[in-house]
C-alpha cells in the first residue's frame, strides 16, 4: 500500500526568492506526522501548494495514488485534504454554524446535525449561533479546525493551529488531534510549540531555507544539531 | 420556495390587472423604467453583492441587449420573447467572457475590465452603421398588442414579468448552497476554495446569469422608446444607478436592490420632470457616498438596526 | 485630473500660464489628496476587512460627482486656453512638431523622472513601494503604513493637478473626458505592470503610438476602444504586464 501523500522534489519560486528547492516527503497513511522549521523556512508554502493554494514550479504531488499536481485547491479538497490556516479565515458574514455547512454542502454532503456534532467535539457548540467575526482568537483557532473536520479529509493538516495559545488550550487542541487521528485521518502538523510535536508526531520533517536538513522520530530530531542551528543561528 | 413563487404569479395577475384602473398612459410608462431598474439592480447584486465582484459597466450589457434585440428585428421581425432571449444570452455570453477574461485574477480586474468593456462596445456600435451608429436607430412597434390595448401596457407588463422573474432567481440563490458558496467566496475566496468551493465556476455562473438578466432588461428598450441610440443606452447612469441602488437599499439580500430600484427610480422620474436631468443623476451619486459611508448595509441593514428581531 | 484641468482653465483665465498654473495647483491637489485618503481609511479600512466593496463604490461615486458637477458648471462644450506656445510648431523639414507637444511632453517627462527618483531614492519613496510588498514588515521597521499611504494618494493626486495642466495645454477639455482616461490609465498601468515606473514611459509610448496608428488608419471614431482593447488583450494575456513583479 503506497503511502498517502507523495512530494517529489517540489519547487516554489517567489521572483527571484526561492521557497522550496526540491523538497520530497512522503507521509503513510493514518500517520501522525510534524513539520518544523524555523520562521520562514517554507513549511506553509509547502502547505500551500499541497492543498492547492499556491501553483508549485516544479516536482510533483501525489495524493492516494493520484498525481495532483494540475488539480484546482477546491478539488484537491475533494479529494479528502483538508487544512487549517494559520491566520484563521472565518467566513466573517457567516454564524459558526454556517461556516461548518460550506465545506459540508461543497464536499462531503453532510447535513446541520453533523456540523452540530463536530462543533460539540470541539467545543464551541453553544457558539453556533455567533456571528464568525464575534469571536475570541482561540474560538477561532477552534472554527479554522472545525472546518478542515467538517470536510471530512483522509489528511488534515494543521498549520500552527497552536500559536499563542495558554497550555490548557493547546493541550484542547491536541486532544481534538489525537481524537481525529484516532478514527483513521493523516495529520500532518506544522508547529513551532516543540512540546506538542514531540507528543504527537510518530515522525518529524525539519525544513530550513527550502531544504529538509533532517527527518526522523521527534526524538532524534529534537537532539540534531543542524536542527538547533537552525532554529538559535549559526 | 414554492410559495414564493406562487406569490409572484399573483402579483403578475395584479400587474395584468391594473390597466383596469389606472388609465393614464404616462403612469405606465414610468413604472416601465422602474420595474427595468429592479431587473437591473437585482441582477448586479447577485454578483456584486452575493459574491463581491464590482460591475461598473453595466449600461454595456444592458445595452448589448437592446442592440441585439433591434438588430434581430430588422433581420427577422423576431417576435418580442424571442428578442428578450436573444438579448438575454448575447448578454450573458458576454458575461461569461469577460468573467472568463478576468475572474482569475484579483478583483479589481474585473471591474475595470467591465469599464472597458462598455466603452469598446461603445465604441462599436457607434461604427455600425446596420444599427444605426451614432445617429441611432428608429424602431417600429408591432401593429398589434396582446393582451392589452396599447403597447406600453404590454411592454409594461412584460417589464414586470421579468422583475418578478430575477427577484425569484435572486431569491432562490440567495436561499440555497450556491448562495452560500457566493457569500464565502465574497467573505474570503482562499478559505473557500480551500472547503471545496468551485468559486472560478460559481463566479463565472454569476457572472453570466448577472449579465442575461441585464440583457434581458435591455431588449425591450428600443420598442420602448421606438428609438434606440449608443449615448442612452451605454450611458453611465445605468452603471451608476445599477451599483447605487443594491448599495442604497441593502446588497445581500433580494429585497435591497429592489427597494433600492423602487426608491431611487420613482425620485429620478419625479425629478427629470422637474430638473436638469444632471442633477437627478448627481442625486443618485450623491446618496450613494452618503450610504456607503453612513450605511453600509443599505436601508435594509436600518431597518434590522431600528427593528431588531425582524427578518 | 479633469478637475485639474479645469481648475488650470480658471487660473489660466486670471492670467497665469497653464504650466505655471499646473504647479501652483500642486499643492492644493496634494493637500486636498491627503484629505481623501485620510476620510477613506476612517471610514472604510478601519471597519474591518470586508470594505473592498464600499471603498470602490464610494470612489466611483466620488468620481461620478465631479463629474456631473463639472458639467452642471461648466456645461459639456469644450474648453481650451492660450498661451505662448498653444498654435505655433517647430518645423523640421518635413516634419511639424507643435510646441504645446513639445511642452506637454518636456513637462510630463520631468515629472515622471523626478518621481522615479523620489520613489527609489529618498526614504518615503521606498516606503510607499514597500507598503505594497509587505505592510506589516513595513510597520515593524518603523514606518506607519496609513501615513505612507496618505503621502502617497496625496502625491498621486497632485500629480493629477499637472496632468490637468497637460492636458488642457494638449487639447480642448469636456467633463466627460474622464470615462476615456480612466480607460488610458488603467490600459498603460496594467501594461506597464503594477509598481513599475519606467514601465509606465514604455507603456505610454506605446499606448500613444497605437492611438494614432489607429488614428490615421481606421478613422477617429475607433480611437477610444484602443486603450481598452488593449488592456483587456493585455489582461488575458499577460496580466502581470510588461514589467510587473
Amino acid at each position: 500500500m503506497s503511502d498517502l501523500l507523495e512530494v517529489s522534489r517540489l519547487a516554489k519560486n517567489f521572483g527571484g526568492f526561492t521557497a522550496l528547492d526540491g523538497v520530497s516527503l512522503s507521509v503513510a497513511r493514518g500517520e501522525r506526522f510534524g513539520l518544523i522549521g524555523p520562521n520562514g523556512s517554507g513549511k506553509t508554502t509547502l502547505i500551500n501548494c499541497v492543498s492547492g493554494a499556491l501553483a508549485h514550479d516544479g516536482g510533483s504531488i501525489r495524493f492516494g495514488g493520484e498525481d495532483i499536481s494540475a488539480l484546482p485547491a477546491y478539488q484537491r479538497t475533494r479529494r479528502g485534504i483538508a487544512r487549517s490556516f494559520q491566520i484563521p479565515r472565518p467566513f466573517h458574514s457567516m454564524s459558526v454554524l454556517e461556516n461548518l455547512l460550506v465545506p459540508l454542502e461543497y464536499v462531503s454532503g453532510g447535513s446541520e446535525d453533523e456540523a452540530q456534532e463536530i462543533l460539540r467535539q470541539i467545543g464551541l457548540a453553544d457558539k453556533a449561533q455567533t456571528r464568525s467575526n464575534q469571536l475570541s482568537q482561540v474560538e477561532l483557532r477552534k472554527l479554522e479546525l472545525a472546518r478542515a473536520m467538517a470536510a471530512r479529509p483522509r489528511l488534515l493538516i494543521s498549520d500552527e493551529a497552536m500559536a499563542g495559545l495558554s497550555s490548557n488550550e493547546v493541550g484542547e487542541v491536541l486532544e481534538i488531534l489525537f481524537r481525529l487521528n484516532a478514527t483513521g485521518i493523516t495529520v500532518i502538523m506544522i508547529e513551532h510549540i516543540m512540546q506538542a510535536v514531540m507528543k504527537f508526531s510518530q515522525r518529524v520533517v525539519c525544513l530550513d531555507a527550502g531544504r529538509i536538513i533532517c527527518e526522523g522520530a521527534p526524538a532524534e530530531i529534537v537532539a540534531n544539531p543542524e536542527v538547533q542551528r537552525a532554529y538559535l543561528g549559526a | 420556495m414554492l410559495r414564493f413563487v406562487a406569490g409572484a404569479l399573483v402579483a403578475l395577475g395584479l400587474f395584468a390587472a391594473l390597466p383596469l384602473f389606472v388609465h393614464n398612459e404616462y403612469w405606465f410608462f414610468a413604472g416601465y423604467v422602474v420595474l427595468q431598474f429592479i431587473v437591473l439592480a437585482t441582477a448586479w447584486n447577485i454578483l456584486g453583492g452575493y459574491a463581491g465582484y464590482v460591475n461598473f459597466g453595466t449600461g454595456a450589457f444592458f445595452a448589448v441587449g437592446g442592440y441585439t434585440a433591434v438588430a434581430l428585428y430588422k433581420a427577422f421581425a423576431l417576435p418580442l420573447g424571442l428578442q428578450i432571449l436573444a438579448g438575454a444570452a448575447a448578454s450573458g455570453l458576454l458575461g461569461f467572457g469577460v468573467g472568463l477574461l478576468t475572474l482569475r485574477l484579483r478583483g479589481i480586474f474585473f471591474s475595470i475590465a467591465t469599464i472597458a468593456v462598455a466603452i469598446v462596445l461603445e465604441t462599436v456600435v457607434v461604427n455600425w452603421s446596420y444599427v444605426g451608429g451614432a445617429k441611432g436607430l428608429p424602431t417600429m412597434r408591432p401593429a398589434s398588442t396582446p393582451l392589452f390595448d396599447s403597447y406600453t401596457v404590454w411592454l409594461f407588463f412584460v417589464m414586470a414579468a421579468l422583475a418578478l422573474l430575477s427577484v425569484c432567481i435572486a431569491r432562490y440563490i440567495e436561499t440555497s448552497w450556491i448562495g452560500r458558496g457566493l457569500r464565502a467566496i465574497r467573505d474570503n475566496e482562499g478559505a473557500a476554495e480551500c472547503s471545496g468551493v468551485p468559486t472560478l465556476k460559481l463566479k463565472l455562473g454569476a457572472a453570466t446569469l448577472s449579465g442575461a438578466l441585464m440583457g434581458a432588461a435591455g431588449a425591450p428598450f428600443a420598442q420602448y422608446l421606438s428609438f434606440i441610440e449608443p449615448s442612452s443606452s451605454f450611458s453611465l447612469t445605468y452603471a451608476v444607478n445599477a451599483l447605487a441602488m443594491p448599495m442604497i437599499g441593502g446588497v445581500g439580500h433580494w429585497v435591497g436592490p429592489v427597494i433600492g430600484a423602487v426608491l431611487l427610480g420613482t425620485v429620478q422620474q419625479w425629478a427629470t420632470v422637474r430638473f436638469q436631468s444632471e442633477i437627478n443623476v448627481l442625486v443618485v451619486g450623491v446618496l450613494l457616498v452618503v450610504f456607503v459611508v453612513a450605511a453600509p448595509e443599505g436601508i435594509l441593514g436600518l431597518a434590522r438596526k431600528l427593528f431588531p428581531g425582524k427578518r | 485630473m479633469v478637475l485639474g484641468a479645469y481648475a488650470t482653465y480658471e487660473l489660466v483665465g486670471l492670467g497665469m500660464d497653464p504650466v505655471l498654473a499646473g504647479l501652483a495647483l500642486t499643492p492644493a491637489f496634494f493637500l486636498f489628496g491627503l484629505a481623501v485618503y485620510q476620510f477613506y481609511y476612517a471610514t472604510f479600512e478601519r471597519r474591518g476587512t470586508d470594505q473592498g466593496l464600499r471603498g470602490i463604490a464610494f470612489f466611483f461615486g466620488v468620481a461620478f460627482i465631479v463629474q456631473v458637477a463639472l458639467i452642471l458648471a461648466f456645461g459639456v462644450d469644450q474648453r481650451l486656453v492660450e498661451a505662448d506656445y498653444i498654435g505655433t510648431s517647430l518645423e523640421f523639414g518635413d516634419t511639424r512638431i507643435p510646441k504645446r507637444m513639445l511642452v506637454a511632453f518636456g513637462v510630463a517627462l520631468a515629472m515622471t523622472a523626478a518621481l522615479a527618483l523620489y520613489l527609489s531614492r529618498s526614504f518615503t519613496g521606498r516606503a510607499i513601494k514597500a507598503v505594497a510588498q509587505d505592510e506589516g514588515a513595513l510597520r515593524l521597521m518603523g514606518a506607519d503604513p496609513v501615513r505612507i499611504k496618505r503621502w502617497a494618494f496625496g502625491i498621486a493626486t497632485a500629480t493629477c493637478a499637472i496632468a490637468g495642466s497637460l492636458l488642457i495645454i494638449v487639447g480642448p477639455v469636456d467633463p466627460n473626458l474622464d470615462r476615456l482616461y480612466i480607460g488610458r490609465t488603467f490600459c498603460v498601468v496594467v501594461l506597464a505592470g503594477l509598481g513599475s515606473m519606467s514601465g509606465t514611459l514604455v507603456a505610454g509610448l506605446i499606448l500613444g503610438i497605437a492611438e494614432s496608428v489607429v488614428l490615421s488608419t481606421v478613422g477617429t471614431a475607433w480611437a477610444p476602444a484602443v486603450a481598452f482593447g488593449i488592456l483587456l488583450v493585455v489582461l488575458g494575456v499577460r496580466p502581470a504586464g510588461l514589467f510587473g513583479r
